[in-house]
């Protein structure tokens, strides 16, 4: 029973990542409608610079803050070349520009930077850490609990400050949101910014966890399930999302694997997210849309 | 001046049902038939026929079978070098557990399995719609690769997942000379672009797109909106799957689970977006300038900039071109190159005059 406990537990530590990936998606899903296949290589790029910038010797905080500045830089880059031009162009669109886009990213990153593999030391010790008798890494504790204070700062965001009021009102209705005087651009800047900010940290903690390298780009394919059963448009949904998607991974490679000769992480999110959909076609928490000609 | 339709009148209804309706479009059709069949093989070396035009007829034809599914049907598919690898794994198994089976018909048996794992993906796009229809398409992309990589029974037992292709041989013929492998392939190629470009003026065909421009819509009107989906979806399967088996059989000569990975779904993908979505013609030019892209690419630089660029970055560079040029088209022509052409033929058509 122990070891199942573990199992769990370490499962959805590890969810709590991908819902860090999938945070960045639904910022951007609701504020712009935009299904962005980019995220991944944003966690790349982000993660990328900073180990370059922290392995030509500049401190810490300082590589943070011009890592992040790079993102924002992206964002306003973005807006201005791609977004701006695809304004009531239909999503399927929109969500293939984003995959144009993270071809440049990735390209942009590694032409910079170099595609070797970087070690990133977050000064954490991976040591396993004793909890009631149930081994839990010491690394998964302390990423969840970055994600639970930048969810926390998130929500603080939206909730309390008059930006995410504007953000909250262009998520719900962008024409609307115009003729109050909201501009959207600024708004579309700001939210792919913030986005990079968690990217950034997602970066960071896959990066300490699997070591810096072009495969970060793949994790958008981790959060995809995640966003699914999550629905696109709740920031709560793709946390319970990562944490559903992280345990039943576990515990399925754990119970399940060996009867199927392993391997099964890469597809089994995708099935349980089928038949989440096959329930709830609008993901747990996402909203229900309303069909008419 | 090109093109002109004055005295072309349709006097019957067969005339009227015609794919191309004007003399010059047949005369250019038939040029270029002749071309290909007659001319090619004798004058293209081996370096032509394997390395640009059976890729480029192979991808043209999985470019075909997604554009059915996407481009003409709406249903967004993520999963497109999952049938292929079916179909391919299908014909291999087929032809090595029934030897005597002739090569074609293996080719249209792989097809056929490919589109029953293709209708089965494509059961969840009745009730879910969008994006999260990527999570279906996705999920047939890693459950293929994983199936075919994990089973030792579908690779013969080889260790290693790579099987050697078998002869080609077709009534007593081998096709194994790359000219052969050309001719081969676009014998296979060419009858399934004629039948798809006259599906898409078929009745189906007007379905799939009511279903795409919006299928509530399409549904209230009347049209049957399980059968159209897991039509499109069979279809287009059927398609990628025998695209899979040509690539596997007459392209690289193995059969191999990892040339199907994901981001050969991606170059599928990309060529329906700069060929044009819901378009025939597009295939083609879409395949064209994915599989010249790069050759152009490495011989600009390497001759702009030998020496100038590190190889590992000339990568990076193609990435970046790759990405900018997708953005563009989006941009710009959303319709493609497909809209290009048209574009250029309607002012060919005025030539010289401007109105």
């Amino acid at each position: 029973m122990s070891f199942f406990m573990e199992v769990l537990l370490g499962g959805l530590l590890a969810g709590v990542m991908y819902s860090l990936v999938a945070i960045g998606f639904v910022l951007i899903y609701k504020a712009s409608g935009v299904f962005n296949f980019a995220q991944g290589s944003m966690v790349l790029f982000a993660a990328l610079t900073f180990v370059s910038l922290l392995e030509r010797g500049l401190p810490f905080w300082l590589s943070f803050v011009i890592s992040l500045l790079s993102m924002l830089l992206l964002a306003l880059l973005l807006e201005r070349l791609v977004l701006r031009h695809l304004v009531n162009r239909p999503p399927i669109t929109l969500f293939m520009a984003t995959l144009g886009l993270s071809y440049v990213v990735e390209g942009v990153a590694q032409a910079l930077w170099g595609a070797q593999v970087h070690g990133l030391d977050l000064g954490i010790e991976d040591t396993p850490l004793e909890l009631g008798g149930l081994m839990l890494s010491r690394f998964d504790l302390f990423a969840a609990g970055s994600a639970g204070l930048l969810v926390l700062l998130l929500s603080l965001l939206f909730n309390k400050t008059r930006i995410g009021l504007s953000l909250r009102a262009v998520a719900d209705d962008q024409l609307a949101a115009l003729a109050v005087g909201i501009r959207l651009q600024r708004m579309w800047v700001l939210v792919w910014a913030v986005a990079g900010l968690v990217g950034l940290v997602a970066g960071l903690l896959w990066g300490a966890r699997l070591g810096v390298q072009f495969s970060l780009s793949l994790i958008v394919l981790k959060a995809l399930p995640v966003l699914i059963i999550g629905g696109f448009t709740s920031i709560g949904g793709a946390i319970v999302g990562g944490l559903i998607v992280g345990a039943s991974e576990k515990l399925a490679e754990v119970y399940l694997g060996p009867l199927l000769s392993g391997g099964i992480e890469n597809w089994f999110p995708y099935v349980l997210a089928l038949l989440f959909l096959l329930l709830r076609p609008a993901g747990l928490f996402g909203e229900r849309a309303i069909e008419r000609v | 001046m090109f093109y002109q339709e004055s005295g072309q009148f349709s006097t019957r209804y067969r005339q009227d049902g015609r794919a191309l309706r004007l003399w010059q479009q047949r005369a250019a059709l038939w040029a270029l038939l002749a071309l290909a069949f007659g001319l090619l093989p004798f004058i293209g070396n081996d370096y032509w026929f394997s390395a640009i035009l059976i890729p480029f007829l192979v991808l043209s034809l999985a470019g075909l079978g997604l554009n059915l599914l996407t481009g003409y049907a709406g249903q967004l598919s993520l999963g497109s070098a999952a049938f292929m690898a079916v179909g391919a794994f299908a014909s291999y198994k087929l032809q090595f557990l029934l030897p005597g089976l002739p090569l074609l018909l293996s080719f249209v048996a792989g097809g056929v399995v490919a589109a029953a794992v293709g209708v089965v993906f494509g059961l969840p796009s009745l009730r879910i719609k969008g994006f999260y229809l990527l999570v279906s398409t996705l999920a047939a992309q890693f459950f293929v690769e994983w199936l075919l990589t994990k089973f030792a029974w579908f690779s013969n037992g080889n260790e290693s997942g790579v099987i050697t292709a078998p002869p080609l041989l077709v009534a007593g013929h081998d096709f194994g000379s790359p000219a052969g492998r050309y001719l081969l392939t676009l014998s296979v190629v060419l009858p399934l672009f004629v039948l798809a470009a006259n599906l898409v003026r078929s009745s189906l065909g007007r379905n799939w797109m009511a279903v795409r421009d919006m299928d509530t819509a399409a549904a209230v009107i009347g049209i049957p909106i399980l059968r159209t989906k897991l039509l499109a979806f069979a279809i287009s399967s059927f398609i990628l799957g025998v695209a899979g088996s040509l690539w596997a059989f007459t392209y690289l000569g193995t059969v191999e689970p990892h040339g199907f990975d994901l981001s050969r779904s991606f170059q599928v993908l990309f060529i329906i977006i700069l060929g044009g979505m819901g378009s025939i013609l597009g295939n083609f030019l879409g395949a064209a300038f994915i599989v010249l892209l790069p050759i152009v690419l490495s011989i600009l630089s390497g001759s702009l900039l030998s020496g100038v660029l590190p190889a590992g970055q000339l990568e990076n560079l193609q990435k970046i071109i790759f990405g900018v040029l997708i953005i563009l088209f989006l941009i710009k022509e959303p319709d493609g190159l497909a809209r290009l052409w048209q574009g250029w033929r309607a002012r060919a058509r005025l030539w010289p005059l401007r109105f």
